[in-house]
């Protein structure tokens, strides 16, 4: 029994050496027990045949801005196969004196992405930001009114990759919350369209959607009417992305208490008035991580219109690589485009698991 | 076990069932709990009071090994902690905690979770266990609940077999985390209602507690504690009524 | 006497209007696709119907679970690629749950160096997307793997070149059957272990080493029916004849790329899953298990993966589903599964409706089935709450 006098400031001690420091936290957290011991040495192990000889392929013994013939002599990567092919990767077809104005649209979408990303700018004019920037990216793209005009079927390479992915999302966005309302209604038959909408496309694979949009697309229209390829496989990506929305939303919707709605109608509020100003403000924003989560997966899923030959940036890839010159790089070429793939990818996950815990608090 | 003295008071000879001496601990850099030195006797009831980040909870969490210290002994039943598992193993059958926060197990039926311990740890036969679980069902008088679910239950009910679940292993010990915190004020009286009839027989008890009326009625020793030590201990009619310390007389005017 | 309301301000009236709007909407766009699909597909002289499906087919099939060659029928080869489908995502969904798991776990390990070779992983895998995993890894197998001639052969029977992985097999025998039928009846009395020692663990709290027991049966009593014919241990090894190996089996370029990339792939998602449903259970559940003195692994086996399993296994369903999904890129890089070959049908017969309708039916079969199983597990396993 050891009653302090409680005048006397208390004596803080310093831990014990083993606890803290380096030498606690490699204990705590390498060798704690005898089994992570031993899978600490396991790993270490691991990493020590690895990493040595691939850094020396990748670092050491490579080339980076080389022509062809000088990479197939040495044993290490051939990295040269980006920069001396950088142009088509990430272009594509699209004409070469024009291609600035390729580069410069995607730096006003970067500038666009960047903007919106920090939450000081979500205000009302954010809206038609977007919109002034979606505009000008189009005009950049596809020309007219002063600049020549580029077809569609030519934009290819990262471009490509980045506007079926955003214009995927802005198309699939309202359509995905119409679905997700149309579900949740009270009304049978627009009940039941949306559901067999929504479980039909989210029940076949993406790729399913894309060969529907190729070769059944145009037995669709009337005759003499042709739409661009680039444009169908989009509307195929729009369709298919919006059922994942549209299930998005209906969780956010379900996640809003009842007494929101009771209290929008007892106010007197329409139905499209109660879910402009009360309901979908909240339920939007509850699913703000999940709709990103969606976006990164339309991003990624951008690839697949290699299978039905549109030329974004794997395609372009790949065709680098069927040239002769440059057979047999595949592995650098394909790491490099993963290193991009990961960059963005990663790049939106974080941003999402930031703003979820942001965005937890305020809710 | 239906013995209902009242009152008797501890044994002051023989081995304390807990000992601790000593003891520090360390979360990081933060010296939480400084130079601990406690001896609780058999049959002894305890509360321990304090205010919030005192290191109360952290104490009796000791006790049980549910963390762990970096100096000092801790010795339950003659049984050293240390990072022997045999020994952590043997303590926490020794010990039953009940929680803050309850922590039934939601996928067991109330029956099912008191008869886990006995049947995996004492290796009970499954009968003999449920009998005896229904037993201490009737204690704390819920035992028309032993089949459904701990979803289906109130917050003083899920407490009351969160305690008659420590009692299925014969404790010779209970802890007690801040029990009746996450109640419902109306729901408080039946929890501590069960504690008084347990301490009437016999069962040694820690509690970490608020509930001043309960101090005042079951308990031996009051404990104060602030800023990781131990400031001062008395019975509970000295301690109440004469504080020696000021941090005391501030927290009791505080609470009071 | 209330006066009647307008039937243009009657909600009930209103929603039955709108309703027909809707739908007459829907089906008058529906019916102007179908027309006009009608005539471009006489224009252009393609057939309709299913009847493509008796013609024969034509073309070959990379590799088969099921005889089939070019004189066989569309029919035949749709159904040699379901089957192919069937076999890349029924050992898929086996290897990536193994995988997935055990990296969910190590994740959660205290050793740090685990934990973050873990989370590294998880990153990597999910943020790449799998169509260019598995050029990588076909391009991986073309690239960096010899000709048969230079085959690379790290075990005595085991052949790594660019036509795959052969190795070699059991030579078929008579005991093979017997064996099987073994193995099954010690299953059979594996699980009769288990209720019987379930049974004397409740009445005596004794308890039984069932796994050990089981196992052990497992290889000891098809290991007996081998002996007692003899011990055949005749292999069927895989020689080079020529430019190519015959003999033994091979695992194909295209099936192993597919079956790697959409294993990590996938498995990465598993293992956040596995990560978020052991987390998903509160540190009170395991400090109360462990203050009544269970043990570590009992803790495990009783209070945490019953409720990790409760939130585990509907969105692992969902990543299976996806997997199967995902196993149609199967056509980027040659393997024979259902899409690749409805393809090939497409483009050799024009009838592009039938084939597309049938790759979503296929699907759809699948998901379906996956939600009708999710819904029932979901409600077999709610937590009864009031």
């Amino acid at each position: 029994m050891n009653p302090q006098d409680s005048t006397a400031t208390r004596e803080y001690l310093k831990p014990p050496v083993t606890e803290v420091g380096v030498i606690g936290w490699v204990r705590q957290n390498l060798f704690n027990s005898l089994f992570n011991s031993i899978l600490t040495l396991l790993a270490l192990y691991g990493l020590y045949m690895t990493v040595p000889p691939l850094f020396k392929w990748a670092f050491v013994d490579s080339l980076w801005f080389s022509n062809a013939e000088a990479c197939r002599d040495i044993e290490g990567a051939c990295w040269s196969i980006i920069p001396e092919n950088a142009r088509f990767i990430f272009f594509g077809f699209f004409p070469e004196d024009q291609q600035w104005r390729s580069f410069t649209a995607m730096i006003l979408l970067f500038s666009l992405v960047f903007y919106t990303q920090s939450r000081r700018n979500w205000n009302r004019a954010l809206f038609p930001i977007w919109t002034c920037g979606l505009v000008v990216m189009g005009w950049l793209m596809h020309g007219g009114l002063g600049l020549p005009v580029v077809e569609t079927s030519k934009w290819s390479g990262l471009p490509l990759t980045l506007m079926l992915s955003l214009f995927g999302m802005v198309g699939a966005y309202p359509l995905g919350i119409l679905l997700a309302l149309g579900r949740r209604s009270k009304l049978p038959a627009i009940k039941s369209l949306c559901v067999i909408y929504i479980e039909l496309i989210r029940g076949v694979p993406l790729i399913s959607m894309l060969f529907m949009s190729s070769i059944m697309f145009p037995l669709f229209l009337p005759e003499g009417i042709n739409i661009d390829k680039v444009l169908r496989a989009q509307v195929a990506i729009i369709l298919f992305t919006a059922a994942y929305i549209a299930e998005v939303v209906r969780g956010g919707l379900q996640a809003i208490p009842k007494g929101q709605y009771e209290a929008a109608d007892s106010l007197g509020l329409n139905y499209s008035q109660a879910m402009r100003k009360v309901i979908l403000p909240q339920a939007l924003k509850i699913v703000i991580p999940p709709t990103v989560g969606i976006l990164i997966s339309a991003f990624k899923d951008t690839s697949l219109v290699v299978i039905i030959a549109l030329y974004d940036v794997l395609k372009t890839t790949k065709v680098t690589l069927s040239n002769p010159q440059w057979m047999g790089f595949s592995s650098e070429a394909y790491l490099s485009l993963a290193l991009l793939y990961f960059i963005f990818c990663y790049a939106m996950s974080s941003y999402s698991r930031k703003l979820e815990k942001a965005l937890h608090t305020g809710h | 076990m239906t013995d209902k003295t009242i009152q008797h008071p501890p044994s002051t000879t023989g081995r304390p069932i807990i000992e601790v001496i000593g003891m520090h601990k360390w979360y990081g850099d933060f010296h939480v709990l400084a130079d601990i030195n406690l001896k609780v006797q058999e049959k002894e009831r305890i509360v321990i009071c304090g205010p919030s980040g005192s290191g109360k909870s952290t104490l009796i969490r000791c006790i049980n090994r549910l963390e762990e210290h970096q100096r000092g002994q801790i010795i339950v039943d003659g049984i050293e902690l240390t990072n022997d598992i045999k020994n952590i193993e043997k303590v926490r059958a020794e010990v039953g905690m009940v929680f803050q926060h309850f922590n039934l197990f939601p996928h067991l039926t109330i029956i099912e979770n008191l008869a886990l311990g006995p049947i995996w740890v004492r290796k009970t036969p499954k009968k003999k266990a449920e009998e005896t679980a229904m037993m201490y069902l009737e204690k704390v008088k819920i035992a028309e609940q032993a089949k459904k679910y701990p979803g289906q239950l109130s917050g003083g009910q899920q407490q009351r077999v969160a305690i008659a679940r420590s009692l299925c292993m014969s404790p010779r010990v209970m802890l007690f985390d801040e029990p009746t915190s996450a109640l419902d004020p109306e729901m408080i009286k039946e929890v501590l209602d069960v504690m008084i009839d347990l301490a009437e027989e016999g069962m040694t008890m820690l509690v970490v507690s608020h509930e001043m009326g309960f101090a005042k009625r079951v308990a031996d020793r009051v404990l104060f504690m602030d800023e990781g030590q131990i400031v001062e201990e008395n019975n509970p009619h000295d301690f109440f009524d004469n504080p020696q310390h000021e941090r005391t007389r501030l927290f009791l005017s505080q609470i009071l | 006497m209330p006066s009647a309301v307008p039937f243009w301000r009657d909600p009930a009236k209103r929603a039955i209007v709108f309703q027909i709007v809707a739908l007459l909407l829907v089906f008058g766009i529906a019916y102007i696709l179908f027309s006009n699909t009608q005539a471009n597909l006489q224009r252009q002289s393609i057939a309709t119907g299913f009847g493509f499906l008796q013609n024969e087919s034509g073309f070959e099939i990379g590799e088969s679970v099921i005889e089939y060659s070019s004189a066989d029928t569309y029919g035949r080869a749709l159904l040699a690629g379901a089957l192919n489908t069937l076999k890349v995502s029924f050992i898929g969904i086996i290897l990536t749950t193994i995988l997935g798991v055990f990296i969910g776990i190590a994740r959660l390990s205290r050793n740090w160096l685990v934990s973050r070779l873990s989370a590294v992983f998880i990153e990597v895998m999910q943020n790449i997307p799998v169509l260019l995993q598995l050029f990588f890894w076909y391009a991986i197998f073309y690239e960096a793997f010899p000709s048969p001639r230079q085959a690379l052969n790290p075990l005595p029977g085991l052949f790594l070149c660019n036509r795959g992985l052969i190795m070699a097999v059991p030579e078929s025998h008579a005991a093979h059957l017997p064996m099987i039928m073994a193995f099954l009846a010690a299953l059979a009395l594996w699980w009769g272990l288990a209720r019987w020692a379930k049974r004397r663990l409740d009445l005596t709290g004794l308890s039984f080493p069932v796994v050990r027991v089981g196992l052990g049966l497992s290889l000891l009593l098809p290991a007996l029916v081998w002996l007692a014919y003899g011990s055949p241990i005749a292999l069927d090894v895989p020689s080079l004849q020529g430019f190519n190996f015959t003999g033994g089996i091979s695992v194909t370029p295209e099936f192993s790329a597919l079956l790697l990339g959409l294993v990590f792939y996938t498995s990465a998602f598993v293992a956040e899953i596995v990560r978020a449903g052991i987390q998903a259970v509160t540190r009170g559940q395991v400090e109360a298990a462990m203050s009544i003195g269970l043990r570590p692994g009992q803790v495990l086996q009783h209070v945490v993966m019953p409720q990790a399993l409760r939130v585990i296994i509907p969105p692992l369903t969902s990543q299976m589903l996806n997997l199967t999904k995902n196993s149609s890129l199967a056509i980027a890089i040659g393997f024979a599964d259902f899409v690749s070959v409805a393809n090939t049908t497409i483009n050799q017969t024009g009838q592009a409706i039938e084939g597309v309708a049938l790759i979503m039916a296929v699907y759809l079969c699948f998901s379906l089935s996956t939600s009708v199983f999710m819904n029932w597990y979901n409600k077999r396993m709610a937590l009864v709450e009031r």
